[in-house]
């Protein structure tokens, strides 16, 4: 799996894409794999507030619950509803159709300190070895 | 003290299969293979191969081999015919579980016991201790065997093959000896999925060869390895109890709804004044099986509340790969244990409303 070089990650596995003062959330497709067979996901309503590091929700597989965090502060703006319907979804397209959210960013320069793809690559590796 | 981590005779066959492998007990076990609901609806729909080498074989043999296990053990061994097996409890002497188990008789007075792994060493510990005084030798002949489990419908069909018996000869909850591959095997028409299916014991080194075997040969019919986390949900559906979870040495038998393997009727046994006392007086509490109404995931240790009070809690607790819902075991008061009793699980501390059902939840179709 290549992990997309737009994107920036964090160490607890998520991702985030910025457009335009916006940013998409997602798991990563190592989290996903750790996960296994995702079967629930629990996400905020629409306008909720979220400070960096905060958690924004839980996912969970058949074995176990996670708690998802917010790579940056912001206001949640949309929610991908397929997800909540097609937990599935996660698993399947976890870079694209497995988004979780789209955050309004209040302080864009948070992102600067994420990983970028290589980092995050080294990172995962590192932990497995 | 830091102890090693035991790994199975298969190890190297979970890691060549690139198994997702966790610390389980003390023991490297594969956790996943394919996927878990992939390997949970492959055992129920096909076929499913497990290393439960994990497990520990006890032998009791001698001329009080019987004697000394009815007194320790809460069913009666003596019940049981040549090659026939039984679910039965080590007890306290307050009636709670040492271990649960499955006894196999051999002949007259020769026993075997398939253990907890994770209860193993104090499982003979405890029986060493108390068969002083009787005829008979308690061994732990644990690290001599691996034992592969084959379970779900195709698993006769798959095993007959590769053995020297006639498999459909062998009834539920006997067993028998013979040979598995060319090697000496005890195969047992047992199992921990609700499935129909077999457990061989084999020499430790066989292991390896014997799982490699049985899934290269047998992929196009079907055949996949499974892990620790599809046992765990195969079990909960068909409503079996695990230890340190659903039963351990607080909980009595009586309490966890297992008074078939009490055998009242054969004089005096480990815990037997304490179980009479507790069926006399009524029970406080007993383990139920309930589904969540509410969205959410019943898990192990989550609080089961009523009108806002706490009641007792989740032993066990998942998403149910085949009926895909959440569905759970845990201990209530005797009168919140009828069917359709409307409960709450506190999940991450909100109520979720959760309803009492029959167990097994799954039975298969004969």
């Amino acid at each position: 799996m290549t992990y997309p070089a737009d994107f920036r990650y964090t160490k607890d596995h998520e991702w985030i894409k910025v457009e335009g003062g916006v940013g998409t959330i997602g798991l990563t497709d190592h989290a996903q794999h750790e996960l296994g067979d995702i079967v629930l996901v629990d996400l905020p309503k629409v306008g909720t507030s979220l400070a960096a590091q905060q958690t924004l929700g839980t996912v969970e597989s058949v074995k176990a619950v996670s708690e998802i965090f917010s790579p940056v502060s912001g206001e949640v703006t949309e929610v991908n509803e397929a997800v909540g319907s097609a937990p599935e979804k996660v698993n399947q397209d976890p870079h694209g159709d497995g988004w979780l959210l789209k955050l309004r960013l209040a302080n864009p320069a948070e992102v600067d300190g994420l990983m970028n793809a290589d980092q995050y690559t080294d990172y995962i590796q590192q932990k497995a070895g | 003290m830091e102890t090693a981590i035991k790994r199975t005779a298969l190890n190297d066959v979970h890691r060549k299969l690139k198994a997702k492998l966790v610390e389980f007990v003390g023991w490297e076990m594969p956790v996943e293979f394919s996927g878990l609901v992939d390997e949970h609806v492959n055992v129920r729909t096909r076929a499913g191969l497990f290393d439960v080498s994990h497990m520990g074989e006890i032998f009791v043999s001698g001329p009080d081999a019987i004697r000394f296990l009815q007194k320790v053990l809460s069913n009666n061994p003596a019940k049981l015919k040549h090659w026939q097996i039984q679910y039965t409890g080590l007890m306290t002497d307050k009636g709670t579980f040492v271990d649960d188990m499955l006894c196999h008789r051999f002949n007259d007075d020769s026993f075997f016991l398939c253990v907890n792994a994770s209860n193993k060493d104090k499982d003979f510990d405890w029986m060493k201790d108390r068969s002083a005084g009787f005829n008979c030798s308690v061994e732990d002949r644990s690290p001599q065997y691996s034992q592969i489990a084959i379970q779900g419908p195709l698993s006769e069909s798959i095993l007959r093959a590769y053995t020297n018996v006639d498999l459909s000869k062998i009834r539920y909850y006997w067993f028998t000896e013979g040979e598995v591959l060319g090697e000496k095997a005890v195969i047992s028409r047992t199992g921990y999925t609700g499935e129909d299916g077999f457990e061989i014991y084999v020499r430790w080194d066989a292991g390896g060869p014997m799982f490699e075997r049985l899934l290269e040969d047998n992929v196009g019919c079907g055949l996949k390895p499974a892990g620790l986390g599809a046992r765990d949900t195969l079990r909960l559906e068909a409503g079996m109890h695990l230890y340190g979870n659903d039963i351990d040495d607080t909980t009595t038998v009586l309490e966890a709804g297992l008074e078939w393997i009490v055998s009242w009727d054969k004089g005096p046994f480990d815990g037997r004044d304490v179980l009479a006392a507790q069926k006399e007086r009524g029970l406080s509490r007993k383990l139920v099986g309930f589904e969540m109404v509410d969205r959410g995931i019943a898990r192990h240790g989550y609080p089961i509340a009523k009108d806002g009070k706490t009641v007792g809690s989740v032993t066990s607790g998942t998403h149910s790969p085949w009926f895909k819902k959440a569905i759970g075991l845990g201990y209530v008061p005797l009168d919140l244990t009828p069917d359709g009793t409307e409960l709450d699980v506190l999940i991450r501390e909100k109520p979720c409303r959760a309803r009492v059902v029959p167990t097994p939840f799954y039975k298969r179709s004969k």
